[in-house]
């Protein structure tokens, strides 16, 4: 950031000028477009931004200091796992044997990436106590949809006509869209008071229209689902399958793996578990590991390895029984080539440390929030990787709710945790420290909780019109949608400053 | 911290873990210092062959990207950031997202873009559920000069939504061959008892070839269908946008915007439409506002079209999306400036020109007569054997047309060849020189019975 | 603020009944707990709505939610002026803020509906 602090940035469009440019390729000849014809022409230029190469950098870096990043610190985000992203990953991406691959060169010249995908394949397999992973899906809701047409595959090519996919209330978003965009109906099944399955709840919605179960383990409230193998059973009695949404995979890994526990398939979001950066958003990648019930179905082209140790992609329509494909290409190989550098740095011992290490770094912020006694904490017991604590009491005593505590932590260096999520706890913080955060950090971010909550007492107003010092106030979110202004035009900017 | 929480071992804490379902030991390899892991990976890098003069596109195309691209994009700021979530601490995503949606909107001529999609079939298909939503029908059209990717994944998805996609034939011979067949299309869109959502057309087609999109966008709304068009956005610079043919949805892979091929992405799925189909579209949107002091700021917003609001009801279950890819072609678009995008549109046109000749000077020549930008077929008798003849001479001679589509019998033994402004003349003169060497040993009786 | 002249449903909408005409929309308490209302989605005229069957959306900046017809019987009128301003919902839940017209079916259905003190319960329990 500039030495005074970070700016607001006019837009790139507002930087331009009129034939201002770095010469960056060779100029074409005259003639290069003459042979089109007129009617496939453009007729008026893309009215682009023209800048030089210091006008883009300067804008793009400084934009960049106006972002919290894992990089700049602390990023409690539950159910998204914000650990740190080795920079080695980074370099391995960027080798040109793999950066420069065409997707469609023959498996002849691609026989590096092809071994690195299919030996990522076997770590995921061990790690899920699955049969087979295609690593195909783009994010982890693409990874639900490949898993659920799967299962939809399955029952029809038994004749099956099933429509019903069973989802706990506190599952993500994304299982009932999911369940949707596979032509399947959602049920939801409110969770027991425990915030555990409701497995009789599950009993009763289970027959014959069942063809799946979505469950979250451990669940977004961040607990083990201790009744999973009951509800595994009956959803096996009535013929249905199990999807287990692999977000909380961090959690589990050498402790608790899916496949040998009985789900039928699940997820993996490698930009959570396997440390692949978010990118602000994406990329991410979603591998999906399934069982023998469900490996003929996997999307295809899977990575073949042949009897003499070279590997090949599957050609079309090898596989007839294949759901088809769910992306272009191979897959998001970039992402997976970073993913396999931080399994091979981790290896079978150290994965198993990063699930113990996640886990009691939320134990202890959790039990240094419960003995504050100023937030409550609706799931005392043991929690995995994330734990929720929420301001119920806080809210009713001061009026400052959880978004207003949310806010003002970004005041004080952090990120916020993943607030009104899930839907069913009051006033929700759902808090993630992930293994990569030190005790001093663990320790200055409780503390500063525990500030905030006092301060909700004794300066609430101070609270509720926080952030102060972030680049920018809170914002007019109700004006944003009721009269959307989603892209620069040349007099849409002129209702608001341009920061200088 | 273990004491503190007056526990003897870390097993405690999994202790909630039935018996039964706890898990054997991870049966893997055992961690790997950081010098040895970049040995390996180095390793499995240099097996890979990246140093071919490569003619081949097929949906991936290689452009000069600016150092400048990537030294952004190693900034930990954007990286290494998630979702914007928390509006006042991620300015510079938002920023940068609505800056993309910008810029793709002018690129495209449309009025409204989302934040990213997966990659361009991804994209594609979700454009596609937009017609059925928009419309209430239930029936895409789409046609067989669209990526084969593309329309397998149309499949996948209409398969699983219960939705119809028929596929309109391309014209198998005459000075039409290679695009979509009109009549047909006509004939298909007349039928009332058949109500069509949405045509899918592309420009350029996976063959290179310009499509009649402005016919097919007529045709499509005199059906009551929507109009997608899926496009390649380097190309825009030079061609007519989908916004001045009247399409309604714009679709594709923004990968050529400067993003490396990596063996398939993560690409850059671009979703543009009007404004009458604002809330139909998939995925994050963000907008402009201000902050209660009335300073500028941007924001996501209309989210209640999503799955973390609307679960079951949503418009798509996308969540992550492509977002540092977005930026990626931001970087490259204002590195290159909108006269750099048309130099780089018009070289690759120059040169697969240049290309084209050379090939028909040894009696190579192209399957189709229609025009095209930089890439198109030529029939090569045995094809698949002068590809694997190429490869061992250094030379990646594009696509073997039938690896892809072997349901298309009017493009059997050809090769779909590209060229951009990464390509150089002297490449173009020695490819032909060797595939007319190829073609030649292959022709005689011993190669053959080989 | 609970009109006494109105009647409402236990998901938060209200109807004011003229001879067979009901006018809908939600009330003060629905409009406070979605917040700032950005967007409603409501049936063309001339469709037809069934009692307690969803008959559009309303959506806020972080909630969506159905809208469910008090009464049967077919849509007479929308309110336009809800495009361009969907935040009269939050302003003038009982008057501007109104949704739809209906020619009721079964007048019947009316009485059928909480009155201004069931209502009131209802949200004091909330």
């Amino acid at each position: 950031m500039s030495a005074s602090g970070p700016r607001l940035q006019p837009t790139i469009f507002e930087l331009s000028k009129p034939g201002r440019h770095s010469d960056k390729v060779p100029h074409p000849p005259k003639d290069a477009l003459n042979r089109l014809p007129a009617e496939h022409r453009r007729e008026h230029a893309a009215a682009l931004p023209e800048v030089n190469e210091p006008d883009a950098v300067r804008h793009y870096v400084n934009l960049s200091q106006l972002n919290h990043a894992v990089d700049t610190g602390f990023y409690p985000l539950g159910s998204c796992t914000m650990k740190w992203n080795p920079k080695v990953n980074e370099w391995a991406a960027r080798l040109p044997g793999f950066a420069q691959l065409h997707p469609m060169a023959p498996d002849a010249v691609a026989q590096g990436t092809l071994q690195l995908l299919w030996e990522l394949e076997q770590i995921l397999i061990e790690i899920s106590g699955m049969q087979a992973v295609t690593l195909q899906p783009a994010a982890g809701a693409h990874g639900e949809l490949t898993g659920i047409l799967m299962i939809r595959e399955y029952h029809r090519s038994r004749g099956e006509d099933r429509t019903d996919v069973l989802v706990p209330d506190s599952a993500h978003g994304t299982n009932p869209a999911t369940a949707t965009m596979a032509g399947l109906k959602t049920i939801t099944i409110k969770a027991a008071t425990d915030g555990g399955l409701d497995v009789e709840g599950f009993r009763a919605a289970l027959g014959p229209k069942t063809a799946a179960v979505m469950i979250t383990n451990p669940s977004t409230l961040g607990l083990f689902e201790s009744r999973i193998g009951e509800l595994l059973e009956a959803v096996h009695e009535v013929g249905a399958l199990a999807y287990m949404d692999g977000a909380n995979l961090n959690a589990i890994l050498g402790r608790f793996k899916p496949g040998e526990a009985g789900f039928d398939v699940m997820h993996i979001n490698t930009h959570k578990t396997f440390s692949t950066p978010h990118g602000g958003g994406g990329p991410g990648a979603g591998p999906v590991a399934v069982n023998a019930k469900l490996e003929p179905f996997l999307p295809s082209p899977r990575v073949l390895r042949e009897p003499d140790a070279t590997f090949r992609l599957e050609r079309v329509g090898e596989r007839p029984a294949s759901i088809g494909r769910i992306r272009s290409f191979v897959g998001s190989t970039g992402v997976l080539v970073r993913a396999y550098a931080y399994l091979r740095t981790h290896g079978g011992s150290g994965l198993a440390e990063i699930t113990d290490d996640a886990v009691l770094a939320a134990n202890y912020l959790k039990d240094r929030l419960a003995d504050s006694g100023l937030f409550d904490i609706p799931f005392p017991g043991v929690c995995k990787h994330e734990f929720i604590a929420s301001a119920s009491t806080i809210k009713k005593t001061t009026g400052v709710r959880t978004l207003d505590i949310a806010k003002r932590l970004l005041d004080h260096g952090f990120h916020a945790p993943t607030v009104y999520f899930p839907l069913t706890v009051d006033e929700a913080m759902l808090i993630e420290p992930t293994e990569t955060e030190s005790i001093e950090t663990l320790d200055a971010f409780a503390d500063a909780l525990v500030e905030i909550a006092r301060e909700a007492t004794s300066d609430p107003e101070t609270v509720k019109t926080a952030p102060h010092s972030a680049p920018v106030k809170r914002l007019d979110e109700a004006g944003a949608a009721r009269n959307p202004n989603l892209r620069w035009r040349a007099e849409a900017g002129e209702w608001t400053p341009c920061p200088d | 911290m273990l004491e503190s929480l007056g526990m003897a071992s870390v097993d405690e804490l999994f202790a909630d873990i039935p018996p039964a379902l706890r898990s054997s030991p991870l049966k893997l390899d055992p961690p790997e210092p950081e010098q040895v892991l970049m040995g390996r990976l180095a390793g499995l890098a240099a097996r890979n062959r990246v140093d071919l003069a490569s003619f081949l596109g097929a949906g991936a195309y290689r452009h000069f990207s600016p150092p400048l691209v990537d030294q952004i994009l190693l900034r930990g700021e954007w990286y290494t950031a998630y979702t914007p979530y928390q509006p006042e601490v991620s300015q510079g995503t938002l920023q940068s997202i609505y800056e993309y949606e910008s810029l793709i909107a002018e690129l495209t001529g449309m009025d409204v873009v989302s934040a990213s999609h997966y990659d361009g079939a991804a994209a594609t298909a979700e454009a596609a559920l937009m017609t059925c939503r928009a419309t209430g029908r239930d029936r895409v059209l789409v046609s067989r000069s669209v990526h084969p990717h593309y329309r397998a994944v149309l499949e996948t998805y209409f398969d699983g939504a219960g939705l119809d996609l028929e596929q309109i034939p391309i014209v198998a011979d005459g000075p039409e061959a290679g695009l979509t067949d009109l009549a047909e299309l006509e004939r298909r869109l007349a039928d009332a008892s058949q109500p069509v959502a949405g045509l899918v057309m592309p420009q350029p087609s996976f063959y290179g070839l310009l499509e009649p999109m402005a016919e097919g966008g007529r045709l499509a709304h005199a059906g009551g269908a929507l109009f997608v068009a899926v496009v390649e956005p380097v190309s825009l610079a030079v061609l007519a946008p989908p916004g001045a043919y009247g399409a309604d949805i714009a679709a594709g892979e923004g990968q050529s915007l400067g993003i490396p091929p990596q063996y398939g992405g993560p690409y850059l799925g671009i979703v543009a439409c009007t404004d009458a189909l604002v809330r139909q579209i998939p995925g994050r949107l963000v907008g402009m506002t201000t902050d209660v002091e009335g300073r500028r700021a941007y924001v996501m917003t209309l989210q209640a079209r999503e799955q973390h609001i609307r679960r079951e009801k949503a418009a798509s279950n996308i969540c992550t999306n492509q977002t540092l890819l977005a930026l990626a072609a931001s970087l490259w678009l204002a590195a290159m400036g909108p006269h750099g995008l048309r130099d780089v549109a018009a070289l690759g046109a120059a040169r697969a020109k240049e290309l084209e000749d050379a090939l028909a000077a040894i009696g190579v020549t192209r399957v189709h007569s229609g025009a095209y930008l930089n890439e198109f077929a030529v029939r090569v008798p045995n094809a698949a054997a002068v590809h694997r003849e190429l490869l061992g001479r250094g030379v990646l001679a594009g696509l073997v047309v039938a690896d892809a589509v072997p349901d298309e019998p009017s493009l059997a033994d050809t090769l779909l060849l590209c060229a951009t402004e990464v390509n150089t003349s002297e490449e173009v003169v020695a490819f032909a020189r060797e595939i007319a060497g190829v073609i030649a040993t292959l022709a005689t009786p011993e190669a053959t019975a080989a | 603020m609970v009109p006494a002249d109105l009647r409402y449903t236990k998901d938060h909408e209200w109807v004011r009944l003229d001879g067979d005409t009901a006018t809908i929309g939600v009330t003060d308490f629905a409009a406070r707990q979605l917040g700032d209302v950005v967007f409603v989605d409501l049936p063309a005229v001339g469709k037809s709505v069934e009692q307690f069957a969803t008959f559009g959306v309303v959506e806020s900046v972080k909630a969506v939610s159905d809208l469910y017809a008090p009464l049967t019987g077919e849509v007479l009128e929308v309110n336009e002026e809800l495009r361009s301003n969907p935040e009269l919902v939050n302003g003038e839940p009982f008057d501007g803020g109104w949704m739809i017209k209906v020619k009721v079916a079964d007048a019947g259905q009316f009485e059928g509906l909480l009155d201004a003190a069931g209502y009131e319960q209802l949200t004091a329990e909330a």
